[in-house]
């Protein structure tokens, strides 16, 4: 009875979410298969050749600029992470332990407000920020503080980690807030209680509780920013590009669409595996909350 | 001769001195001039409904609330500036608070971190503490997976494996089911024997701190109504408030037709005119100008019809509500003339022990109620 029963349930839960599956089906996994496809057929410069081949694969591997790039990339995006995650910590915590009950989704709906606007216009505006002619090189000249504009400021790593930092700054925010708040606060008033200061309670009960949040975070951060296109371009100036800049100029540019196919899935499963080593460390220390 | 416990505490040196202790939330007044002494291994309980200041007071002590006014001693030693941390003093907290993130050993080590004593020495310790409270072989445990029974013994063990010199337990049973929490009541007491550490409890529950305690503060609004021992605080209750608050009591309305240094002559609704002495008169009921005399439903009897009894009066009733609780029997009872003084009819409530051969009488009976001016108190 029971059985069948569940059955049931089964039917109308597989009923119910029959469409979005299928939407998600054609949106998501047939252009990944074609990728996939692609990956292994023969390029014949202006036409795809219908054979199968790894040759796309060993160039991949082969190709010590690839590697170059997708080490920049993995580089840029760790150092974002480790940078918005370090720096969206403290504003969680703030939220979170000081700010008054009534006032937090206040503060929270604030720190919603970059997203108003596009994403293209703040990395865009970012460029205005640090140009040769922009906010800060003419503030600076205008003050006399110096004599050219600064040219380190644009076109490097750290604008690119800092226009990439602030723009994921929320997605780091939200989820450690969400952890910092589920910590029950009579738990730190009984680490202070058993002897221990306010930093190594914060050491020993705040941040242990607060890590899955951490790992969250640090996933959300870092998966989307290995593959960001617009930051490269734009803050980069395309003289530093990552991964997704490789794929587009093989993908467009020399239209060598199996060898880009080639780089997207590699590109994904490096992704993955980082990934899949962050959701590890995420369930261990999701296996000893409550 | 042996010393009795009362003995014992008698002459134990003052363990917690709270003098004056004020303390404002804003302008809300949470606690009015707290003066009490609790001594070196003694059980005391602050008791009261919620948000008579209580828990508050209870925090003071832990250190995690400051206090506007006056001071708070532990051990003879002024605790203003000592942070919570720093001070004598562990707690059992209403949640428990167990880590959990951490295994119950963890849990109980936790405050071990700074002892200098080697590994194998604290794992001792930790076993030791644990087959204490009865979780012998439960340190492996993860915390989240223990019943609330099991929290609260973490709980104890955690905080008793650093000899505090005080154990503050705030509410610590209200979490657990009836069953569990009379035998843990009963743990407590031979726990709190067994290690000597002086234990101030808050609860809300007057048979929790009758059962536990060797005095009990009794707070309303911010302020100590009655402190004194259990049965002192149940047979002489300072106010009707008290009264009301510590088990049952019955009220009657009275008046005084005179009174000496000695005593007082009353005429009460529905038991006549009494003679009181003095030790039965409480004058601390500034608040409440109606004069009214309240009794215990255990003191007085019912006896049947033409039944011999030893008691110096009796009073006609009729039987208006019977209530069967296995063991025992309350009936609510209309006195005749109860409406005399003031022209309100009003039942009592008296609890019979349901001995062998007697009768659990119906609802209407006419019955005879036995009693003596000995269980009579006087509020006025």
């Amino acid at each position: 009875m029971a059985k069948s029963g569940l059955d049931a349930e089964a039917r109308q839960g597989l009923t119910l979410m029959a469409p979005p599956f299928l939407y998600a089906l054609v949106i998501l996994a047939a252009p990944l298969l074609t990728i996939l496809t692609y990956s292994f057929l023969k390029d014949g410069y202006l036409e795809v050749i219908r054979e199968f081949t790894l040759d796309n694969y060993l160039q991949v591997w082969a190709d010590p600029i690839v590697r170059k790039i997708m080490l920049r990339s993995l580089f840029v995006s760790a150092l974002v992470t480790l940078v918005t995650v370090a720096l969206a910590f403290p504003i969680a915590y703030y939220v979170s332990f000081m700010v008054r009950p009534e006032r937090k989704s206040m503060w929270l709906f604030l720190i919603t407000i970059p997203f108003w606007t596009s994403y293209l216009i703040r990395v865009f505006l970012w460029k205005v920020i640090l140009g040769y002619n922009g906010v800060i090189n003419s503030t600076l000249t205008g003050l006399g503080i110096i004599d050219e504009p600064l040219t380190f400021i644009l076109y490097n790593v750290n604008s690119i980690v800092l226009t990439l930092a602030h723009a994921y700054a929320p997605f780091a925010i939200l989820p450690i807030f969400v952890s910092l708040e589920k910590i029950d606060r009579s738990l730190l008033e009984a680490g202070r209680d058993l002897g221990e200061s306010r930093a190594m309670t914060f050491w020993r009960v705040t941040l242990p509780l607060a890590m899955p949040g951490v790992i969250a975070a640090t996933l959300i951060v870092f998966i989307p920013t290995i593959g960001d296109y617009v930051t490269p371009e734009l803050i980069g100036g395309g003289k530093i590009p990552m991964i997704a800049n490789l794929i587009q100029v093989q993908m467009l540019a020399l239209d060598n669409r199996p060898l880009g196919s080639a780089l997207a899935v590699t590109a994904m499963l490096i992704v993955a595996v980082v990934s899949l080593i962050f959701l590890f460390l995420n369930r261990r220390f999701l296996k000893v909350r409550q | 001769m042996t010393e009795t416990r009362h003995d014992v505490l008698d002459a134990a040196r003052p363990m917690i001195e709270c003098q004056d202790v004020q303390k404002y939330y804003g302008d809300y007044h949470a606690l009015r001039g707290i003066n009490l002494t609790i001594r070196e291994g003694e059980f005391f309980s602050l008791l009261g409904p919620s948000g008579c200041g209580k828990t508050t007071l209870l925090r003071t002590i832990a250190g995690f609330e400051d206090i506007s006014s006056g001071a708070v001693l532990i051990d003879g030693n002024r605790m203003e500036e000592v942070p919570a941390n720093k001070r004598p003093t562990n707690m059992v907290f209403q949640s428990y608070a167990i880590f959990p993130h951490l295994t119950v050993a963890q849990n109980v080590a936790f405050g071990l971190r700074r002892d200098p004593r080697g590994k194998d020495e604290k794992a001792r310790l930790v076993d030791e503490a644990l087959a204490m409270v009865g979780l012998k072989g439960y340190g492996a445990r993860a915390a989240h997976a223990l019943s609330g029974g099991q929290r609260q013994r973490v709980a104890l063990a955690r905080a008793l494996i650093l000899k505090p010199k005080v154990l503050l337990l705030d509410e610590p049973l209200s979490a657990l089911d009836r069953k569990m929490r009379e035998q843990m009541q009963v743990e407590l007491i031979k726990l709190q024997r067994q290690v000597g550490i002086t234990f101030v409890l808050v609860t809300h529950d007057q048979e929790e701190a009758l059962v536990m305690s060797d005095r009990i503060a009794v707070m309303f609004e911010g302020e100590i109504a009655q402190l004194d021992g259990p049965e002192a605080l149940y047979a002489r209750p300072v106010n009707r408030r008290v009264a009301d608050f510590i088990g049952v009591m019955n009220f009657l309305p009275a008046r005084i037709l005179s009174e000496n240094g000695e005593g007082a002559k009353v005429e009460i609704a529905g038991l006549g005119e009494v003679d009181l002495p003095a030790r039965q008169i409480s004058r601390a009921n500034a608040d409440d100008e109606v004069v009214i005399v309240g009794f215990r439903p255990e003191t007085m009897t019912l006896i049947g019809p033409g039944q011999p009894h030893t008691q110096p009066r009796e009073t006609g009733a009729t039987i208006d509500e019977v209530v069967y609780y296995g063991d025992m029997t309350y009936y609510d009872l209309r006195l005749d003339g109860s409406a005399r003084l003031d022209g309100g009819a009003r039942t009592v409530r008296i609890s019979m022990r349901n001995l062998f051969g007697r009768d659990v009488q119906d609802v209407g009976t006419r019955t005879r109620l036995a009693w003596s001016p000995g269980s009579l108190v006087l509020f006025r």
